[in-house]
């Protein structure tokens, strides 16, 4: 299995994620229906023998040109990292949503082709089109049409985020449409859908800020026209996210507060419910200012207003990460990637003898403190390292005590027995005995040696003969 | 260690059926694939050939400006790359799970490099285009930016042709130890070439065409060189890089391990490489007839060399195929033993049993539930996850009614420890009783 010691595997995923989400959000679907209308509004404030009033259209080519540039680049590869990182940290999880949704992967990826097809249309024919109004209002349509095709793009992929969280009833029938039609599919779209255009506006304050002088008229306008935009959604934006935190399922809401961060940043949860109510309040304050005062907006306020906007949107991402806690796929497979039906399969053989990829099928007094490696590993590696971010180490020198106290190993052996019980968000451990007892000896090895495990990447694997081609007997 | 080593890995699958039926995953896998790479052909020769045109244009005026012609179409080009990606990978994921993975697996800090190196190379090549009136006076800085974005250009292949290549050989899987080591597997670097001079032949095509088309201005942009020129010099790359071909082709087939050789594999290369012919003849010609002449048969020649590549991209899938299937249908075999045995053990589940300690004489049974249930977060004299033993022997002496009352719903006191759950539900009155009795007899 792939692992990176320091980093966490989990966080590997959630940054790239979270990057993609933000970028998406605030750069394609609720940037470019904005930017649309801005250059709508250029066209329509023109004297009449213009097509366009140049200066106007010139700075809202600027804006566009960042955004262009960033979706396009950063953005995409995101995107593609997203896949990337999943298929590392995750085989299992990524590999049995594309089974389940293969259509909707492949629905979102030729909208996807039309979108990208649309920016380059949209973006790279901007100049040319300033040369009559004809080509000029064609130009706005395409606008529009790419706004409308960001939109399905998430539109569709919120259904797979939805689905990790509450698969609904999939788990009886097995469909791709109760699985599409999860039941946080409409909350979590009502609530991305006028963010992402809240988003979208506090990104277009600050370009108008950077690419405008103080005293320009048009500066003026376009801080009047983006907080009218930003009061318009805002509302629905607070109050789709209400209704999201709402139709979450309660046992995931139990774990609200372990679920910011990982275990050992609980106090963040504190953090998020004051940094999306500051959020909000100065997204507010800039838009009315904005409104009503645009004179007094300035790169720096504005500036603080988009990192503020952002991290409310991120602190979100980052708690739908971990709010699906002990599952990975709700009800389905567990965060160690096992799923639940197969436990009493690993409770009875233990989860070594399965594994195709293991250096102890069978766990001797000989081998002990490597069949314990093996079984981190496979079980809780996903989560958690030996010395890094939320190290195994920590949690339980934090448990018992701490600074570096000798863990108790019979006491161990009983908490990873019922672990399940006391910390909700912890799947169960999915081993027999004899491998609890394993893991116990190489953690109490981990916290004297402080060894680092390396992943499949730098080790390669040793194939578990049992899981051979050649102990393989046909039916 | 060298015995278990040679095994040959045999996983179980994702035990979930495949989306849609697989003929037809197949068709998106090899036409979605061939699309993507076309593209990434184009994106990887244009880098090339517009470093090649600035280093020219230092001597040639012309030839910067034919540069930031070609240049212009990366940015293009690469956008749909990956865009154009997407699919293929999607559907190699639902095809070929358990490999693909596992080769990711092994090669993962290469495999994970690739989304920094290639949003890098992307950002020089917006540097390399936005910046050209900017860096004019500086155009070793400038020609520097895009040969960055080249190098890594090509090295993104040769990742992903380590990986694509790992895949196909799961009796490797055991012995492979990081990136390099995948990477020198035999038939790596002579696919590598043969993607190299391909990028090279499609896009001497595809300028062929796009500077060549109606509707291009060219004789705004330039004043010296010719349509005629710039075409003779696509169609010369496009013969060289395909005559090249001819002689890297054999060397991949020598290189393939022979286990997903077979007649079907031959017969595709061959007829794809039999329709090349024609196409190169009428490009000599051209070459070499008259000016006038040159656009003839380029539609000819851009559908034989189409065919091409469709038989070449359809062999490169017949051969995995040949090399995995009989592994694949034993892998099937093994997950449909592995959900029965699941199957199984769901029906006669290990029963948890007490385990009383009778030597603890009347608290035994109380010992031994306790241990059960309660023992992973409470021990005798520490705090754990909840309080010690002590602590509540001692607040309810003498109370076990309110003992009992606690456990099976219980209230939340402390601050630094957790909801502790209920028990009601799970525990009988009677283990209550015992559990309790127990708990107090602590000191």
């Amino acid at each position: 299995m792939f692992h990176l010691d320091w980093l966490n595997n989990r966080m590997l995923i959630a940054l790239i994620a979270t990057l993609h989400a933000l970028i998406n959000h605030s750069l394609a679907v609720g940037f470019i229906p904005l930017v649309t209308w801005l250059e709508n509004k250029g066209v329509m404030n023109s004297r009449s023998d213009q097509i366009t009033d140049t200066k106007w259209d010139k700075m809202v080519y600027n804006m566009m040109w960042t955004a262009f540039i960033i979706t396009t680049t950063i953005g995409a590869m995101t995107g593609v990292g997203i896949w990337f990182s999943v298929s590392l940290v995750s085989p299992n999880s990524i590999a049995s949503l594309i089974r389940v949704f293969y259509f909707a992967w492949f629905t979102e990826w030729t909208v996807f082709v039309t979108e990208v097809v649309l920016i380059l249309i949209y973006f790279l024919t901007w100049k040319n089109a300033n040369k009559s109004l004809k080509a000029k209002m064609r130009h706005i349509k395409f606008g529009w049409y790419l706004s409308v095709f960001s939109w399905v793009t998430m539109a569709l992929i919120v259904s797979i985020l939805g689905f990790m969280m509450d698969p609904g009833n999939w788990n009886n029938d097995r469909t791709f449409m109760t699985a599409f039609t999860n039941p946080l599919y409409l909350p979590q779209l009502l609530y991305r859908t006028p963010l992402a255009m809240v988003l979208g506006g506090t990104f277009g304050f600050f370009l108008v800020s950077i690419f405008t002088k103080r005293g320009d008229e048009n500066r003026i306008k376009a801080f009047r026209a983006i907080g009218k935009w930003i009061l318009c959604w805002l509302p629905f934006a607070v109050a789709g996210s209400i209704y999201y935190f709402k139709v979450i399922p309660e046992t995931n809401l139990a774990n609200m507060s372990v679920a910011v961060g990982t275990q050992s940043f609980q106090d963040w949860y504190d953090i998020m419910w004051k940094v999306i109510l500051g959020a909000s309040a100065i997204i507010l304050v800039a838009a009315v200012i904005g409104v009503w005062k645009p004179k007094k907006l300035g790169a720096a306020f504005l500036g603080i207003t988009l990192i503020f906007s952002l991290a409310f949107m991120g602190l979100f991402e980052r708690v739908r990460e971990f709010i699906r806690k002990p599952y990975i796929i709700s009800t389905y497979m567990y965060s160690n990637l096992l799923r639940e039906e197969d436990y009493p399969l690993y409770k009875k053989d233990g989860v070594l003898k399965w594994a195709t990829y293991t250096s102890t099928p069978v766990i001797t007094p000989e081998n002990k403190i490597e069949a314990g490696r093996n079984v981190f590993m496979l079980t809780c590696s996903r989560c958690h390292t030996t010395q890094g971010v939320n190290s195994i180490n920590f949690v339980f020198d934090r448990m018992y005590g701490g600074k570096g106290k000798p863990f108790p190993a019979d006491a161990m052996k009983t908490y990873i027995e019922s672990l399940h019980n006391a910390r909700e968000y912890m799947p169960p451990f999915p081993g027999n005995k004899k491998e609890i007892d394993a893991l116990v000896a190489y953690i109490k090895q981990l916290q004297v040696t402080k060894e680092v495990l390396e992943g499949a990447q730098e080790t390669g694997v040793t194939v578990n003969p049992d899981q051979s081609v050649e102990a393989f007997q046909p039916n | 260690m060298l015995l278990l080593q040679s095994k040959v890995p045999l996983p179980h699958d994702i035990p979930l059926p495949l989306p849609i039926p697989e003929p037809v995953l197949v068709v998106v896998l090899v036409v979605s694939f061939l699309v993507h790479i076309v593209f990434v052909n184009m994106m990887l020769g244009g880098s090339l050939l517009t470093l090649w045109c600035q280093i020219k244009g230092r001597k040639e005026k012309e030839y910067d400006e034919l540069a930031h012609e070609i240049a212009k179409t990366i940015t293009v080009n690469k956008s749909l790359a990956v865009v154009m990606g997407v699919a293929p990978l999607l559907t190699i994921n639902a095809l070929y799970t358990v490999y693909f993975y596992t080769a990711n697996s092994l090669t993962g800090l290469m495999w994970i490099a690739i989304i920094p190196l290639v949003t890098v190379a992307f950002l020089l090549t917006y540097l390399h285009k936005y910046t050209w009136n900017i860096l004019e006076n500086n155009k070793p800085l400038h020609m520097t930016i895009i040969a960055v974005a080249c190098v890594i250009f090509l090295i993104i292949p040769l990742v992903f042709l380590t990986n694509i290549n790992l895949m196909l050989f799961p009796e490797k899987w055991g012995t492979v130890k990081g990136f390099m080591s995948a990477l020198a597997l035999p038939n790596v670097f002579p696919r590598y070439l043969h993607f190299i001079f391909a990028s090279l032949a499609v896009t001497g095509l595809f300028l062929f065409w796009y500077i060549g088309r109606k509707n291009y201005p060219f004789e705004e942009k330039f004043k010296t060189l010719t349509r005629y020129d710039i075409k003779k010099k696509c169609y010369s790359l496009v013969l060289a890089a395909s005559a090249a071909q001819f002689l890297i082709g054999p060397v991949v087939l020598l290189t393939l391990p022979s286990k997903g050789m077979g007649w079907n594999l031959l017969l595709i290369i061959f007829s794809g490489a039999l329709i090349a012919v024609p196409a190169m003849y009428w490009i000599y010609k051209a070459i070499t007839g008259r000016p006038e002449d040159i656009n003839q048969n380029f539609w000819k020649v851009a559908v034989c060399l189409t065919i091409t590549v469709v038989f070449m991209g359809s062999g490169r899938h017949v051969y995995r195929a040949n090399s995995l299937n009989p592994h694949r249908e034993m892998m099937a075999e093994k997950t449909a033993a592995f959900v029965k045995a699941s199957e199984e053990a769901r029906k006669n589940p290990v029963e948890e049993e007490l385990e009383v300690e009778e030597s603890l004489g009347e608290v035994a049974k109380g010992a031994a539930i306790f241990k059960q249930n309660c023992s992973a977060c409470h021990s005798k004299d520490l705090k754990v996850v909840g309080p010690p033993i002590i602590e509540m022997a001692t607040i309810y002496k003498g109370n076990e009614a309110g003992l009992k009352g606690w456990i099976k719903s219980p209230g939340k006191k402390r601050a630094d420890a957790p909801q502790m759950p209920a028990f009601g539900d799970k525990l009988s009155e009677d283990d209550l009783t015992e559990l309790s009795k127990y708990i107090l007899t602590i000191k």
